[in-house]
Parts: structure tokens; C-alpha cells; sequence
């Protein structure tokens, strides 16, 4: 099979940019992704992009060149990002282009995400009564969690605490600023046991990559990052998701197991091969489950390991070395395209002060949000 | 005259004097759903029949609602004056499934998974016409 890299990364400052619409965060990470390649609107053969609340990605070509070449709008909840880039790699490896772009931006109002639901019929309760919040979901998994398996509430501070730091190193970052365990768990509490500072905020942002056919890459950089696994996956019976009016009695593994163990197959790797990580962190004990479930350890050892410093920058098992969800904030449709920029950046070399140590060689990407969707990528030099 | 009103129909029999959630029930394979849909995730089967689901049962995961959610889709008070913490919870039901549903406790200290509950039913807001407007939740069953 053809294989596919990185050859262009872009981003637009993530948070909240005044004035600037979401796609227009998108056109500026284009044109950044561009420059990065040393390529020409004109030289992409096909692209795939998306957002949540933002608008179609398509209309964008008004602004950035009207050149007929094949544009794909994606829409597909949290994991909008994660699939435009699995499109653009599969449609790579198919062998109908070479060269092309995955986008994805967005902008969304202040506060939790406003779910729609229906109003009316079986179903128009659940908004109405005040469940249709996805903070309510990630309270219910951790408070869960942390008693079967021994988690701590300090651990969960460590995680927000961890992630300030990592963002305080991040220019093109939101919050900057450091915070200690204690302002975490100060903070007002939001949904048992999380406080404040334990979640992300929606917010707004734009990634671009260009990807290329292996053989090809090296007309746009003399350091390509290989795409050896790019993987979506929804929900199956009995697993416990966001926005779930009811829940099966049997349970049933979530999807970011089933993109997890997909992704390690098509690598041909597997967690212990992964020198960096990038895991969704919705909120602190997100992040906490998710290194389990993405393979990295067993249930309850994410206790150790945490107040040990395993996951800090220099530590065995780097995560979220860009401040992740908590310090850049959730634009939903550029998430998960930001998590993959970061990785290019630490497996170039180029993360400057918060690049992780001893050049890492290969990287881990993984997404995670409503309706149940889990996107998972893994990269290598 | 005013009354009770039901915040959606076809959740939960209403008026009646001991409401019951209303579900559905795969005829092939047995799973319960709520609210009740036509086809079983389960068992990809399409035959299914409404079904009244049990009002007690155990306290399978908690958290507690700390800020007001926005409105719409919430009816309740959205005001962050006024506006009073709640419990939410998911409580399985023997042999059905487990519902999601508001709690009356929101006391941290006060919820524990595996806590005897049952289903009650609550105001949500008074409508212009001076009607409460009747959700479902659950309580701690006193022991």
C-alpha cells in the first residue's frame, strides 16, 4: 500500500480571536500549512474539511483560490477533524492523488456546549430536565471510575495542573498562564468531582495538514512524518457514552478501544512502541481514563504514574505535551488536527521548549466525543 | 384550572396515580430501552413493544449539576441567582436497563453507587397558565 505523509502543518492561535470567523481561522491555517510545504494553493489536488458550528469548510476556495480542485465538506461531531484526515489519507493511499489537505476550524459560543434536542415527543425531555449536558456524562465516568479503580481527586488536579504548565509553553496556545494543584481543586465545582479548572472550554481555532504520497514527499520537506495509522471508530452495544438517555445492563468496550486496538494493528505497533501522546482531555480524568484505554497502562495504574511525573514532558510517557484540551481549548472541528500538529512538530524536532527529550521517533493521536466516536492516528519519522 | 403537566408526552404515563416510565422491549432479544424506539441496537431487530419499566433500583454512577444549563433546551431556572444544584445519575433498573434521570439529592455526601432508589416525579417550573411542569427523577429509598 502507498504509504502517506505529512508534509505541511498549519495552525491558527486557538481560544478566542475576536472579529475572525471560524472559517476564516481555517483559511489562515491553510495558508500557514502552505508556507510550511513550500506549495501552492494551486498544487492541491483534493481537500477535506469541516466544523461543528463554523459552516461548511467548502466556501472557503472564494478566499483562498478558485482552482476546481475536488473539496469535500466532513461533518462528523467530535470527530469532524479525525475524519477529514483519515478521507485525505485513505484517499491517498487509494492511489487517486497525490498530494492534498485535511482542514478543520471552528468557533463556538461561551460556556458548556448547547446540546439540540428534540422538543417534543418521547425524547424532548431530556433537555427540557436538564440532562442534555456532556459535563454530566464525563462527572458520571470519573466518579465511577476513580472508585473501582482508585483514582484521587489529586490526581485529577495534577492533570490541570500539568496541562497549564504545557500550555505555558504553547504560543499558539490559550491559557498561558500556570496554575498549582491547589487553584484547581479551589476552583468551583462543576460537575462532582470536577471543578473548573478540571474541564476545557469550547472555544475557537483552525488546523491545516498536508499530506502527500510517500515517494513524493520530499519535493515539499526534508522531513516527512509518516501517517501509519489514521482510524475512526463509533460506538457498539453496552458501552457508556455521552448523551445516552439510557444504558445497556451488559457492558460493552467504547470506541476509543476499538480505534486504539485498530490503530496499533494497522502500525504494526503497539503502546509500548509510542514515545508521545496526544489523548483527549474533555477534562482531567478524561485524560486519566484515556491512557488506559488507549493501552498505555492498566486500569488504576494511572494513579502511580501521574504523581510520579510519568506523563509530565520528560517523563517515560509524555501526554498532552501542548496543554492539550484544557490549555487550548475544544474547537471541535480543528481538535483532533491539533493534537496531529503537535505530534509533526515534536517528531520534527521543531516543539522548541516543550519539545519532549531523546528525539522521539513515533506518536500517538486519539479524540474522543458525542455521539460516542473515537478518532486514533499514529505517526512515525 | 391548573395542574400537572407532563414535560413531554409518551416519557412517562401521565396523569395516572403510581406513573411509570415507558420503555420498549426487543421481542427477540430482550433489551430494554428508554425512552422506548422502534429497532434494537442490540440485536439489529425491529420488532419491539412498549413496555412499563420498574420504579426501583440501584444507584450505578452520580454526579451533580453545579451551574445552571443553558436554556433551551432547560426549562428549570437557568438564573445563576437563583439557581440550585441537582443531582443526576444513572439508576439500573433489574432486568431492564439503566435510565439516566435527575436525582432529588445533590449532596455529595449523601449519594453512594449502589444506593436503593426510587422513582418520583417533579416540578420543573410553573408554566404562564400556572401549571407545574412534571419530570421524572429519582430519591434515596429512607431506610
Amino acid at each position: 500500500m502507498t504509504d502517506v505523509a505529512i508534509v505541511g502543518i498549519g495552525m491558527h492561535q486557538f481560544g478566542r480571536t475576536e472579529g475572525v470567523s471560524g472559517q476564516d481561522q481555517g483559511v489562515v491555517a491553510v495558508r500557514r500549512a502552505l508556507a510550511d510545504a513550500g506549495a501552492k494553493w494551486e498544487d492541491m489536488q483534493f481537500a477535506f474539511g469541516g466544523s461543528l458550528a463554523a459552516g461548511a469548510a467548502d466556501t472557503m476556495v472564494s478566499k483562498l483560490g478558485l482552482t476546481g480542485l475536488q473539496f469535500i465538506n466532513v461533518a462528523n461531531g467530535c470527530a469532524t477533524g479525525g475524519s477529514a484526515l483519515f478521507s485525505a489519507y485513505s484517499t491517498i493511499q487509494s492511489g487517486m492523488f497525490d498530494v492534498g489537505i485535511a482542514i478543520g476550524f471552528d468557533k463556538h459560543e461561551r460556556g458548556a456546549f448547547r446540546v439540540a434536542t428534540a422538543r417534543s415527543g418521547p425524547e424532548g425531555y431530556y433537555g427540557a430536565s436538564g440532562l442534555a449536558l456532556t459535563t454530566q456524562f464525563f462527572g458520571m465516568k470519573i466518579n465511577r471510575y476513580m472508585q473501582q479503580y482508585g483514582i484521587t481527586q489529586n490526581t485529577l488536579a495534577k492533570v490541570a495542573a500539568k496541562a497549564s504548565r504545557n500550555g505555558s509553553l504553547n504560543p499558539l496556545g490559550w491559557r498561558r498562564k500556570p496554575l498549582s494543584e491547589e487553584e484547581v481543586l479551589n476552583s468551583p465545582m462543576l460537575s462532582y468531582p470536577l471543578t473548573q479548572y478540571m474541564f476545557c472550554s469550547p472555544a475557537e481555532g483552525g488546523v491545516a495538514l498536508i499530506l502527500a504520497r510517500a515517494d513524493v514527499a520530499h519535493k515539499y520537506t526534508n522531513k516527512p512524518i509518516y501517517l501509519k495509522a489514521a482510524v475512526v471508530r463509533s460506538r457498539r452495544f453496552g458501552s457508556f457514552e455521552v448523551l445516552a438517555p439510557h444504558l445497556a445492563l451488559e457492558h460493552g468496550d467504547g470506541p476509543t478501544i476499538d480505534a486504539s486496538k485498530a490503530a496499533y494493528e494497522m502500525a504494526g505497533m503497539g503502546p509500548k512502541d509510542i514515545d508521545v501522546a496526544q489523548l483527549q482531555d474533555t477534562e482531567t480524568g478524561a485524560e486519566v481514563m484515556h491512557m488506559a484505554e488507549n493501552g498505555f497502562c492498566a486500569h488504576g495504574e494511572q494513579e502511580f504514574m501521574i504523581q510520579a511525573g510519568e506523563t509530565e514532558i520528560n517523563g517515560k510517557l509524555p501526554v498532552n505535551t501542548d496543554g492539550g484540551c484544557l490549555a487550548n481549548g475544544e474547537p471541535i472541528g480543528a481538535s483532533g488536527l491539533r493534537q496531529v500538529y503537535e505530534n509533526v512538530l515534536q517528531l520534527r524536532g521543531d516543539a522548541g521548549p516543550r519539545q519532549v527529550p531523546n528525539n522521539p521517533k513515533t506518536a500517538y493521536t486519539h479524540v474522543y466525543g458525542a455521539p460516542g466516536i473515537s478518532g486514533v492516528t499514529i505517526l512515525s519519522r | 384550572m391548573p395542574g400537572q403537566v407532563a414535560v413531554t408526552e409518551g416519557a412517562f404515563t401521565w396523569p395516572s396515580d403510581s406513573p411509570r416510565l415507558l420503555g420498549s422491549r426487543c421481542t427477540s432479544c430482550n433489551n430494554h430501552m428508554f425512552p422506548a424506539q422502534d429497532g434494537c441496537p442490540r440485536c439489529t431487530g425491529t420488532e419491539t413493544e412498549r413496555v412499563e419499566l420498574g420504579t426501583r433500583g440501584t444507584l450505578w454512577t452520580w454526579t451533580v449539576q453545579g451551574f445552571p444549563p443553558k436554556a433551551p433546551p432547560y426549562i428549570g431556572d437557568d438564573n445563576p441567582l437563583t439557581f440550585k444544584p441537582f443531582g443526576v445519575g444513572y439508576v439500573e433498573l433489574p432486568g431492564q436497563c439503566k435510565v439516566e434521570a435527575r436525582l432529588t439529592e445533590a449532596d455529595p455526601a449523601k449519594l453512594k453507587i449502589g444506593m436503593e432508589m426510587e422513582l418520583v416525579f417533579i416540578p420543573l417550573k410553573v408554566d404562564e397558565d400556572g401549571n407545574e411542569i412534571i419530570t421524572f427523577a429519582f430519591k434515596p429509598v429512607e431506610s
